[in-house]
């Protein structure tokens, strides 16, 4: 019998499994065990007990992580009785808890995530490329590397001053270099009819391209992860058949690697969901109750295309920093408002997840290597 | 999976040129992780240390002695205004403790359970609660400390040690930064450990030693260095974090190590002042920049060390 599992049956399971094969070593060593054990040997006796309560710290280790986070939704569920409703998905923020919705927060969120997405792709999965299948083992090479493994660790707030400083006096530059007109001039052409478009120094753009760059290592370490798996051998096929190095990675590599591409793409552009600090430190609204370009429904979207053109250009917030603004009010009552505004986060958050899960369900049985 | 039936014009026109175009275009977008970095310390190193222009940087107005010693944080403008680094990086490292006495015991037991312990089917469901936890956004875990631990937890335990706690407090705060690098010390612990040849452990077990000494005295001995860089990430990690503890750490800057107390660490001082509406140039926004030094050279030397560590004194099992 093993010193962990008292009862046969779940020793069977659970003993001796190192990557799910018994080990032989254990087997043989359980049927002396038993017998020390009753012959009374106390040093064996307590050995054991070290043993099975050793295991028993380790179980309750790992099963309280499993017990925070039942509690800790059970906790925003319950906190946010009283405001989670379908008015607060509708409403935009409010100085009354009664009143309070999201609804600003989550287009906020919308534009940055679609531009941030935008931008992030093309440069990650184009740099992991150029690591995984082009670079040879260069001095310059082996920079990027080590310089990408550092930049996966600068907290995203450092991100944050990089954007205030950098992207957002850029983006007040061009605010006072264009000041609305030469964009209508433009438009104007295309017959759009826009009274004014103007150019925010907080804008969704500085915020996306912040966002960028905090999720950028990420969305490279993912995508080079999926490229590695693709066999060496479609490569040289393709290679053989006459194709150039570009073709065989554009026409096989990234095609074979798309589903673990867009699996850890889509995983590391919904953290950035949930990023307020760099967002707060580019100095983005706490307060609104605008959505950006004033488009408040999907339908919108269709019915207001003049409005698209203002969208990345225009002031915003975003869920996580209503959240945060929400949670530190004074008023008790504020506290449902920020339970419900984490709930619609988590269930975005957990949409998008489940996503890549299809994704990564489908392509593991379509692709078999 | 073909080739495509591509003309032979096509071929054609896809010439060398074409192919070294792309590859440029590639390698812009791999070097511009390099430009990042760059940008990131210019800028730090350009606003707090030499300042073109008619502003003035950080230390042209507080000595560098003033700033590491000092054990005052007042960021006004004005000469009220005191700029000690002391009271921020007491608050960060104690939060930062707080944080690994949670995850160091709870990441470490995680890894070995899943690894040692766990059979495939059990591991297959905790890896992903595990994910999970690692996924949820820091403000959700800011909330959960102040609306959650600290009043419904942490009072009534304290309280009955006759112990006094603030609403925002920097045990609260440690406490769930530990919870959010738990599944990092996990998962990279569990590699490592798993990792660890099968040999190893058939011969402690042949040789009569019980899973704990498998467990405590071989394979955890034998992924020791990685374990560490695992330790030393998730710090740097705790130090960087931010939404949480300006939740729920409170914005008092003093110099203290009593967790039971409000802390302002230097992420929170961060996002304290820049939703401050000072002037962009004054010294209190400036000294953003200062902190942010402060805060870069820390987690980029512990990342590094832990980096070392890993490449120094990594086993290599044939």
């Amino acid at each position: 019998m093993s010193e962990q599992n008292p009862s046969g049956k779940s020793a069977r399971t659970n003993a001796g499994s190192i990557n799910g094969a018994p080990i032989n070593g254990e087997s043989a060593k359980r049927r002396p065990a038993v017998s020390f054990v009753s012959g009374g040997d106390r040093h064996i006796r307590s050995r054991l007990m070290l043993s099975r309560v050793f295991a028993w710290l380790c179980r309750f280790s790992t099963y309280a992580a499993l017990a925070v986070l039942v509690v800790l939704l059970a906790a925003i569920f319950y906190s946010s009785i009283g405001r989670l409703s379908p008015d607060f998905v509708t409403n935009t923020n409010s100085t009354s808890p009664l009143k309070a919705g999201i609804l600003a927060g989550l287009w906020g969120s919308f534009w940055l995530i679609l531009f941030t997405a935008m931008f992030s792709v093309p440069v990650g999965v184009g740099s992991a490329v150029y690591l995984e299948e082009i670079a040879k083992d260069s001095m310059l090479v082996r920079i990027i590397k080590v310089n990408l493994a550092n930049l996966a660790g600068v907290p995203s707030i450092v991100y944050g001053i990089l954007g205030y400083t950098v992207f957002r006096t850029s983006a007040a530059a061009i605010a006072t270099l264009f000041d609305g007109k030469h964009v209508i001039g433009i438009l104007g052409l295309f017959k759009v009819r826009l009274s004014k478009l103007p150019i925010y120094e907080d804008n969704i753009l500085v915020g996306a391209l912040t966002l960028t760059l905090v999720i950028l290592p990420t969305v490279i370490a993912a995508s080079q992860e999926a490229l590695r798996s693709v066999p060496g051998s479609i490569r040289v096929a393709s290679l053989a058949l006459g194709a150039t190095r570009w073709q065989t990675i554009w026409r096989q590599v990234i095609p074979a690697a798309l589903p673990g591409i867009s699996t850890g793409v889509i995983l590391s552009t919904s953290r950035a969901i949930g990023e307020a600090a760099p967002l707060i430190m580019l100095g983005a609204l706490t307060y609104t109750s605008m959505c950006p370009g004033g488009i408040e429904s999907p339908l919108e979207l269709l019915t207001k295309p003049a409005q698209l053109l203002q969208a990345p250009l225009d002031q915003f917030t975003a869920m996580p920093i209503e959240i945060y603004d929400w949670s530190k009010q004074p008023d008790a009552r504020f506290t449902a408002v920020a339970a419900s505004g984490i709930v619609v986060l988590l269930v975005v958050l957990l949409s998008i997840n489940s996503v890549a899960m299809v994704v990564r369900h489908f392509a593991s049985r379509r692709l078999k290597w | 999976m073909t080739m495509g039936k591509l003309p032979a014009w096509a071929v054609q026109r896809v010439s060398r040129r074409h192919e070294k175009l792309i590859q440029t275009a590639l390698f812009l977008c791999a070097a511009l992780s390099v430009l990042t970095t760059a940008a990131i310390i210019l800028v730090l190193l350009g606003n707090a240390v030499y300042a073109p222009g008619a502003r003035n940087a950080f230390f042209e107005q507080v000595s560098l002695w003033e700033f590491l010693t000092g054990t005052h944080w007042k960021p006004v403008d004005g000469p009220a205004g005191r700029f000690g680094i002391i009271p921020l990086l007491s608050g960060t490292i104690m939060v930062a403790v707080i944080a690994s006495l949670v995850s160091v015991p709870a990441g470490l037991g995680a890894a070995i359970y899943m690894s040692e312990y766990a059979a495939p089917r059990e591991r297959e469901f905790l890896k992903p609660v595990l994910e999970i936890l690692a996924g949820i956004p820091s403000v959700v875990y800011g909330f959960f400390a102040l609306k959650f631990i600290t009043p419904w937890i942490l009072k009534p335990a304290l309280g009955f040690l006759g112990l006094e706690l603030g609403t925002f407090n920097a045990l609260s705060a440690g406490i769930v930064v530990g919870i959010m690098v738990t599944p990092l010390i996990a998962s990279l612990s569990e590699d490592v450990i798993r990792s660890v040849p099968r040999s190893l452990r058939e011969a402690a077990y042949a040789l009569g030693s019980t899973r704990f000494d498998v467990s405590v005295r071989v394979v955890v001995p034998a992924a020791l260095s990685g374990i560490l860089a695992a330790f030393l990430l998730a710090f740097s990690r705790a130090i960087g974090e931010t939404m949480a503890v300006v939740i729920a750490g409170g914005q008092q800057p003093i110099a203290t190590l009593n967790p039971l107390r409000g802390a302002q660490t230097m992420t929170s001082f961060m996002v304290h002042a820049s939703t401050g509406d000072s002037a962009a140039d004054s010294i209190s926004r400036m000294s953003i920049y200062a902190i942010g030094i402060a805060l870069f050279a820390i987690t980029l030397t512990i990342n590094l060390i832990s980096g070392w560590i890993l490449r120094r004194y990594r086993e290599v099992y044939q």
